[in-house]
């Protein structure tokens, strides 16, 4: 409408104003993204930060108690139990994860017939939720319906097999769990990795007779040893926001045996209404994931810059 | 001549010797994929047979056994009947709710991603590519950090406790990785088509549509994959932001699964579990190409 009464009164300008508006789309089309990113990205980030500086309880304030919220995080035990829960996790479920992984790319690189089928098999776990998973595991680990009970009935009546219950070692029944979901993920990314590894390097080893294990040892995995890290810093990531798993598989007991930092900041913010101190916990995982995301963009930027030089 | 026959026996033992040992290979081979593919079905395997087995037979014999009995009652009672904290009425709310978040919430997603992954790659203006990657910062904010500010929000816009909040929160999240997927697609377009079509005349809208988005189903299954088991399997916000009747399938079954207080029904938890993880698992099934692009993908990028 406007549109029109514009080319009758000033029928010159009309493409330019139009011409003018295309070459707007672009931004005033990504100008939305653009906010809601910002938003989420920086307001929200700045605001919990805030929150955690404040004497917010039950409901946010904005009372400004400096560093008092971080203080008593780090003085209560539960978070501490959570951060060194954190640590142990991440360390056996990344090595875990990565060595059933590598063991299971390579086997399937063997040239075995069904590819498809093991590989399906093996990614399923993947596609389905940390809750669904956490449930099912739970009651695999139950002494008295799930494996142990199987054992016990096939003959072995002392045989004793109750992670999750034990505070000292449902730590191990989380890692084993987690390690099954997701040991797949690490599987596809190497064996992606593998089969993008040029195919001359590999003849030329084998013209120089080398083993096939002396091949990967010493051609397939150092080329593709970039991969490695990636996966490590997926799943360190993922290790810091586990939350899911744990909700479903031991709703961090038994006791507070295995708290992790993001059950622990739900814990805060909505069972407890200490918003302030919970904030605090949120802003720290935060900065474990900084930790270790800053140094390997940094990494990656670098490598990338150094590529092009050479090409 | 004896030279020459010993050579050939030689031959034909070293000959068997390799033989042997490939054979041995093979079967260590086969032997550990079999044993590996056995840790990752069975726990399956066990929520499968169970959701059709007696309860009775299940209390008495374990989780894990063969299977004595066979009935389909679980099924509905999972669907339709079973009590979860005081409604009976099974999984089918929890269900359709998921369904309500998931579906819109993947489509929107998905075309703000394609469109902006379209500016960010053939559009790009002075500091398109700091802004994409602040964009990209999305995708490492852990949901803690933003659970404050969004009840917050959700609280002023009245969306609290309902589908339409975790809606706009995933359609948020989800941005930064459909615009990640799209703009790494796009890339790969030769911008000489976009050129010529230029120079013909065509514009914004009309190069999207006649060029890019004929080009685009592999990465739109890719991300449509993604965002729908993503959002389906989320359960931090389902938990945080909504209760009782509103809640998504991920967290009406951890409340299933924590009501059971003295016998536990695990014919029934089977049963629902399996309504919660069957529509990521047949879309893993049937588009199980798809999602290992976009896992390897959004990971690699």
């Amino acid at each position: 409408m406007s549109n029109h009464d514009l080319i009758l009164s000033t029928p010159a300008p009309a493409r330019p104003w139009r011409e003018r508006l295309g070459s707007a789309m672009p931004l005033l089309v990504l100008g939305p993204s653009l906010v809601a990113s910002f938003v989420y990205v920086f307001v929200f980030t700045g605001w919990t930060l805030y929150i955690s500086l404040s004497n917010s309880s039950l409901l946010p304030t904005y009372g400004f108690v400096g560093l008092d919220n971080y203080a008593s995080l780090w003085a209560n035990r539960r978070w501490n139990i959570a951060y060194n829960n954190l640590f142990l996790f991440s360390g056996f479920y990344i090595v875990g994860s990565m060595a059933v992984g590598l063991l299971l790319a390579i086997l399937i690189d063997q040239r075995v017939r069904g590819e498809a089928v093991w590989r399906t098999i093996f990614l399923y776990p993947l596609a389905v939720s940390f809750i669904v998973t956490g449930t099912v595991w739970s009651w695999l680990y139950n002494p008295t319906d799930g494996i142990q009970a199987m054992v016990r009935g096939l003959g072995w009546t002392n045989f004793s097999f109750a992670l999750a219950s034990d505070r000292h070692y449902a730590i191990y029944a989380v890692i084993i769990t987690g390690v099954w979901q997701s040991s797949g993920f690490a599987m596809a990314l190497f064996l992606a990795g593998l089969r993008s590894v040029d195919s001359d390097l590999i003849k030329a080893a084998q013209i120089d007779g080398a083993s096939t294990f002396r091949i990967y040892r010493k051609v397939l995995l150092p080329t593709i040893a970039p991969i490695f890290l990636a996966v490590a810093v997926i799943q360190i990531q993922f290790a810091i926001k586990t939350f899911d798993l744990v909700a479903a598989l031991t709703k961090g007991g038994p006791g507070i045996s295995t708290t992790f930092p993001a059950i622990y900041v739900y814990d805060l913010m909505f069972q407890r209404g200490q918003i302030g101190e919970g904030a605090a916990a949120a802003i720290m995982m935060l900065a474990a994931l900084a930790v270790v995301l800053v140094p390997y963009s940094l990494w990656v930027v670098w490598r990338r810059r150094k590529e092009a030089g050479h090409g | 001549m004896g030279d020459v026959s010993l050579d050939q026996a030689q031959d034909r033992h070293a000959a068997t010797v390799a033989a042997r040992r490939h054979f041995l290979t093979r079967f260590v081979i086969y032997g550990l994929l079999v044993i590996f593919a056995a840790i990752y079905l069975v726990p399956l395997l066990v929520v499968v047979l169970n959701s059709f087995r007696d309860q009775q037979e299940i209390a008495r014999n374990g989780l894990i056994s063969l299977p004595r009995s066979f009935r389909l009652e679980a099924w509905g009672q999972a669907w339709s009947t079973y009590c979860i904290g005081g409604t009976c009425e099974g999984m089918q709310r929890s269900f359709y709710n998921s369904l309500k978040m998931t579906i819109p919430a993947t489509i929107i997603s998905t075309v703000v991603g394609a469109m902006n992954g379209y500016i960010l790659s053939k559009w790009r203006f002075k500091g398109s590519e700091a802004l994409f990657t602040c964009m990209l910062l999305g995708v490492f904010i852990p949901g803690q950090i933003s659970l404050m500010p969004w009840a917050f929000i959700l609280g002023n816009l009245g969306l609290s406790n309902s589908t339409y909040g975790l809606i706009v929160i995933h359609v948020i999240q989800g941005i930064s990785f459909t615009t990640l997927f799209c703009r790494n697609y796009y890339v790969s377009i030769p911008d000489d088509l976009i050129k010529a079509a230029r120079i013909d005349g065509a514009g914004f809208w009309r190069i999207f549509r006649k060029i890019i988005l004929p080009l685009s189903s592999p990465i739109l299954i890719v991300t449509v994959i993604w965002q729908f088991t993503g959002i389906w399997n989320e359960y931090l916000f389902g938990v945080v932001f909504t209760s009782g009747q509103q809640q998504p399938i991920t967290a009406a079954l951890v409340a299933l699964t924590a009501s059971g207080t003295n016998v536990r029904a695990y014919d029934v938890m089977s049963a629902a579990v399996l309504i919660g993880a069957l529509p990521p698992l047949l879309i893993y099934l049937f588009g199980g190409k798809y999602f290992v692009r976009g896992l390897t993908q959004g990971a690699i990028k």
